[in-house]
């Protein structure tokens, strides 16, 4: 394998300003005593988290990750090595926290926090996407987004917090989502969204938005208000849930299912940001909770919402959370919803496994179920359906090479060239089976996608929603 | 380090406040020279096309504190333009970089933020 070291080194996200600093009680710039806060903090996490412990501890430079990782095998940077992206940590852990790294620094690599290793930290923090890939080859287990998840807290908590996920999670305060985008807008949207599906099916579909009473809330990311090919998933749930003949509304409140709190690691920002669902859905009453398509907020959801912020007031008969695709799952296996596989004629899919997804929860109620259960819904919607390359999906699929809190335009570079193993994977079955389409079920991978396509050949266009594909073949009662 | 924001745009001897992304930090010192100085430096020259979607982004921007979604924006631009415009290829085609934050850059708008 070959390496470029440095390829990647003036690859960074903008710092925080003061003020998106100030707005999540972190310093307005990096501290005076910086160094000594930031290993302090290094210890009290150690301490407080096993799984960063085991990864300051266990590994024992056997190589199975070093070519695991899609920033390296794009970039070619040896520090996008997962082994030398977790040393930046382990080299400063060592020389605070273990006898011979405090008194034979030299023999055990252990190394001085400085002012290059602050600048490595920020860079190569923010260039790994947490989607976990390398934890699946390594044979004790580390997970190196625990350490680029704690390396950003210290960073925030030291005064060099990263712009785009710190002014996001300011804006899912002060407007309820990321995007900003206030409560007559969404209501404007959602409106033109119901007169678009009228037109196009002839089924009144309604987009319900703080509507009192409703069995289901669901909480989506704000992109699928805003972005294709967002939108046009957010009109496949529309017309399950209608078809189903669920009674649902979205939030205003919590119009946002995306967490950025867990993309800078920080579990206060990841429990404020959580709060809001819990009060949207006992101020609207309630009986389920339903989470549309985003990666890493199902993450979240179903990890740690529950402790987070408690769910105990759902009904205990559906799952607390749920996800969209388990409902429509569930609807199409006890025939309540069907599906005319034709109005997908046209096109040959193949299925992107969203890293948040494929590693870090699961769909369904037997194991493997986050791998078949969009499986199985694309190929009961679709004609056509064509898999990657093993080695490139189900636990082994690739990151987008946005996730994680990266999906901002600085680090376009990076984006690039961190998607290129998913796109060799894409471009080997659209010349070996012309495929069309690659399907996806997180806003993030979305957005990604119709960014980087171009750069590949591609249009942007090709990626789709999993409930857009599944919406569009879904055989809908033309109303009386 | 990344700097943080005191970046500028020059325009006919004013030095107006943009962000790191060349974003306008204060609407109000919008006009047409700005959005051409920003076209400029891309390379694009402005047609009356570029124009309409520009305005429809102030427009929508004025009633509701932010950037119409893709949809209202391409059905906004059917009306005006015609049903074959009706689409984001279209918008693409116009704005590369996307629509949505490419014409706000000209159109003095602050960038959309979050997974888009």
């Amino acid at each position: 394998m070959k390496i470029k070291p440095d390829a990647t080194a003036h690859v960074q996200p903008h710092l925080a300003s003061a003020e998106q600093q100030a707005a999540l009680g972190f310093p307005t710039e990096l501290i005076p005593n910086w160094q000594e806060e930031a290993v302090r903090l290094l210890g009290e996490k150690v301490t407080e988290s096993r799984a960063l412990k085991v990864a300051m501890d266990a590994c024992m430079k056997c190589g199975a990750c070093t070519d695991k990782c899609h920033y390296f095998l794009g970039t070619q940077d040896p520090y996008n090595m997962p082994v030398a992206r977790q040393d930046l940590m382990r080299s400063v852990y060592r020389r605070h926290y273990t006898f011979s790294g405090k008194y034979l620094p030299w023999l055990v690599g252990a190394k001085d926090l400085d002012d290059a290793m602050l600048d490595r930290w920020y860079t190569y923090f923010h260039q790994c996407s947490q989607c976990r890939r390398c934890s699946v080859y390594c044979p004790v287990g580390i997970d190196t987004s625990e350490v680029s998840m704690a390396g950003r807290d210290i960073l925030a908590s030291i005064g060099m917090g990263q712009k785009y996920a710190n002014q996001v999670i300011g804006k899912v305060h002060t407007k309820g989502n990321n995007l900003g985008l206030p409560q007559p807008a969404l209501a404007d949207t959602l409106e033109g969204l119901e007169e678009d599906v009228l037109e196009d099916t002839g089924v009144p579909v309604r987009f319900p938005l703080d509507e009192v009473g409703a069995d289901v809330l669901l909480v989506t990311p704000s992109a699928d208000f805003f972005a294709e090919p967002h939108v046009d998933g957010l009109i496949g749930y529309a017309k399950v849930m209608h078809q189903a003949g669920i009674s649902w509304t979205l939030s205003s409140h919590a119009s946002e299912a995306a967490n950025f709190g867990l993309f800078v690691g920080s579990a206060q920002q990841t429990k404020n940001v959580a709060l809001r669902i819990r009060e949207a859905a006992l101020e609207l009453g309630v009986r389920r909770l339903v989470f549309g398509e985003c990666g890493h907020a199902w993450r979240v959801a179903q990890n740690h919402l529950s402790d987070l912020v408690g769910l105990e007031f759902l009904d205990a008969a559906y799952p607390r959370p749920q996800h969209i695709a388990e409902v429509t799952h569930e609807l199409w296996q006890t025939g309540v919803i069907t599906f005319d596989k034709s109005a997908n004629a046209s096109r040959v899919v193949t299925f992107h496994d969203s890293c948040n997804v494929a590693r870090a929860s699961k769909l369904g109620n037997t194991p493997g179920g986050q791998f078949t259960v969009p499986r199985d819904l694309l190929k009961a919607s679709c004609e056509h359906y064509v898999e990657m390359a093993k080695p490139t999906t189900h636990q082994s699929t690739f990151c987008c090479g946005g996730g994680g809190g990266l999906l901002t335009d600085e680090l376009m570079e990076l984006r690039i060239k961190g998607a290129s193993p998913r796109m060799n994977a894409l471009t080997q079955v659209i010349e070996s089976h012309q495929v069309t389409h690659m399907v996806a079920m997180c806003a993030i991978c979305k957005s990604q996608f119709s960014a980087v396509f171009p750069e590949y050949g591609l249009e942007f266009d090709s990626v789709l929603s999993l409930h857009q594909v599944v919406g569009d073949a879904l055989l809908m009662t033309p109303s009386a | 380090m990344a700097p943080t924001s005191d970046a500028v745009l020059v325009v006919e001897n004013l030095t107006l406040a943009t962000d790191e992304e060349g974003y306008l930090v204060n609407r109000q010192d919008w006009s047409r020279q700005v959005a051409e100085t920003m076209a400029a430096a891309d390379g694009v020259e402005l047609s009356p096309s570029h124009w309409e979607v520009i305005q429809l982004l102030q427009e929508y921007y004025d009633n509701y504190e932010i950037a119409p979604a893709i949809r209202i924006l391409t059905k906004a631009v059917g009306k005006k333009l015609g049903k074959d415009k009706a689409n984001s290829r279209y918008l693409y085609e116009l704005y590369p970089q996307g629509p949505a934050k490419q014409a706000c850059r000209y159109a003095g708008l602050p960038k959309p933020t979050g997974c888009v």
